[in-house]
């Protein structure tokens, strides 16, 4: 007898979707713990699914609203799963998923929800120094030098990938303009109405070289939050099924080591994770029709697709164009809501969601048709994830 | 006596060893003006960062080594937007990280002394300048670097 392949491919489904108002930072109006609850119900609303049917929850990036917490508030009668991806950052968003996918797959739980939730007005902002007056452990090796935000961590890995590959910083501001472009027709998100020109970006302050302020995240609060169910149970719910195909997570060789020794240095760290995320889906770069890949910084994103082989390092500067960004008739049409760099900094999460709509048909920027989708999540750090849904069609 | 100058301005967080003493040797070694780094007795590869085990052939049996305090820029980021208060007001500033050929590759992180807004080329060789904090509590040593002439 043959091995069944090991794959999560079209077991299990994103069957709806929430989330909060998206605010800019420090202006949520509710506790952090009340946007996730809105978020989770509001998923489940969208999905036509009982709330007390929850039986799961997967977060990542420690965040703060745990399970036992958020089942007692939700009065669910039994909590089945509960799940954290290790790791800082953005890194978990789509490692959440394949969690959630995994425990539904393995009868672990029935319906689990992949969430997050921030406010960090309410709590220790990402992109500030934190306030302690001695370091120790990697931090030692690196904060008393002024190498201490996200920006300034991943800033030389950036720089020295764009050495290696003559990769120009027109590159960075084409994936930087295309986000804005698409945020012009999301209501939702926070740039709507506030387009960016090459001449604003290119006029715009360094935060750290090679990054300038539009090269960077935004920081804000909101919620958000997917359901996800059996495929099975999936097609009898209100909405067109979102299915996983697959999902991978990890990093190369000792990406971790610490004060800046990975030795793949210049590397969005999905060298090893995206080839098994492919593998797994059983789809090729050429079979997806968006793309959804987190922006900490527009320069992860650029080397996150060329890991991901849509295009070769040495073509960046040809392919890297706003033409070629932009839904609904590029090659690749990238973060469509407008990601984190003009919808929301809902730690990358606001992408998984954005890649559940376009393949319901729903994207404010929707692309024609769309079957295959990618989210990919958290460039740069480790563990990194990545993931691709498809529709009915896909299967 | 003059109040001695350093790089960055006061205020940024202070490095002290770890609790369980993993890189005490390296910070002792810099108050000495000594450059160590980790080197495995059993199979002789180079480690940094720390760490208790030897990562090529898992014997738990890691020395500290001083090596020759040079290497060559592997990447750089000049730094503007003052993410710490202590940076507030300060001149923008170049982050770099040295590579040294002669301990197996190992990289270190440190600024780069000189005017900031000057070109940075990758693969320039530098050589380590030991900035002693002597005042601090406790006092601490940061491995800097300049361009060598």
């Amino acid at each position: 007898m043959v091995n069944a392949p090991r794959t999560i491919r079209g077991r299990v489904a994103v069957a709806g979707v929430g989330e909060t108002t998206y605010y800019k930072h420090g202006q949520a109006p509710e506790p952090e713990v009340t946007l996730a609850l809105r978020a989770i119900l509001r998923a489940c609303d969208d999905a036509g699914l009982d709330p007390r049917e929850v039986d799961g929850f997967a977060s990542y990036s420690n965040d703060r609203n745990d399970p036992s917490r958020l089942a007692a508030a939700l009065g669910l009668p039994a909590l089945r799963f509960s799940n954290m991806q290790w790791g800082g950052g953005g890194g978990g968003g789509s490692a959440a998923v394949g969690n959630a996918a995994a425990a539904i797959a393995a009868g672990y739980a029935d319906c689990v929800v992949v969430f997050r939730a921030l406010a960090q007005g309410q709590f220790q902002r990402f992109g500030a120094a934190p306030s302690a007056s001695t370091v120790s452990g990697e931090q030692a090796l690196t904060f008393p030098y002024g190498l201490i935000s996200p920006a300034q961590r991943f800033a030389m890995r950036v720089m020295r990938f764009m050495h290696d590959h003559g990769i120009g910083r027109e590159a960075q501001r084409a994936i930087a303009l295309a986000s804005y472009h698409h945020a012009q027709s999301n209501p939702r998100a926070l740039m709507y109405g506030r387009p960016l020109t090459p001449e604003a970006y290119d006029a715009s302050r360094w935060i750290v070289e090679p990054f300038r302020l539009f090269d960077c995240c935004m920081e804000n609060d909101g919620a958000a939050a997917l359901v996800l169910v059996s495929a099975e149970r999936a097609r009898d719910l209100r909405q067109r099924p979102a299915y996983v195909l697959g999902v991978a997570q990890g990093s190369e060789y000792r990406n971790g080591a610490r004060g800046h020794n990975a030795p793949s240095y210049a590397s969005a760290s999905f060298t090893t994770v995206a080839p098994q995320l492919y593998t797994m889906a059983g789809v090729r770069p050429k079979d997806i029709n968006v793309v959804q890949s987190y922006e900490n910084f527009t320069g992860g994103v650029l080397m996150s697709l060329i890991e991901h082989d849509f295009f070769a390092a040495e073509d960046a500067n040809g392919f890297l164009t706003v033409d070629n960004l932009i839904a609904p008739g590029g090659r690749l049409p990238l973060n469509t809501s407008g990601g984190n760099l003009a919808e929301c900094y809902m730690h990358g999460l606001e992408l998984q969601i954005e890649g559940v709509r376009q393949l319901r048909g729903e994207s404010p920027n929707q692309v024609p048709g769309a079957s295959v989708a990618l989210v990919i999540s958290g460039p740069m750090v480790t563990p990194v994830s990545s993931m691709i849904l498809g529709s009915g069609a896909a299967l | 006596m003059s109040a001695p100058t350093y790089y960055l301005p006061a205020g940024l967080p202070r490095p002290v060893a770890e609790a369980d003493g993993l890189d005490a040797p390296y910070w002792e070694g810099t108050r000495r003006r000594e450059l160590r780094v980790q080197r495995c007795r059993a199979c002789r590869g180079w480690q940094w960062g720390p760490e208790w085990i030897c990562h090529r052939c898992l014997a738990f049996d890691v020395e500290w080594t001083a090596v020759a305090p040079r290497g060559l820029i592997y990447s750089w980021e000049r730094a503007w937007h003052p993410v710490h208060p202590a940076l507030r007001g300060h001149d923008p500033y170049v982050v770099v990280l040295v590579e040294l050929p002669q301990a197996g590759g190992v990289r270190m992180v440190g600024n780069l002394l000189g005017d900031p807004m000057r070109d940075v080329l990758i693969g320039a060789p530098v050589e380590a300048v030991f900035e002693a904090h002597d005042e601090a509590t406790p006092p601490f040593t940061l491995v800097q670097w300049s361009r060598s002439v």
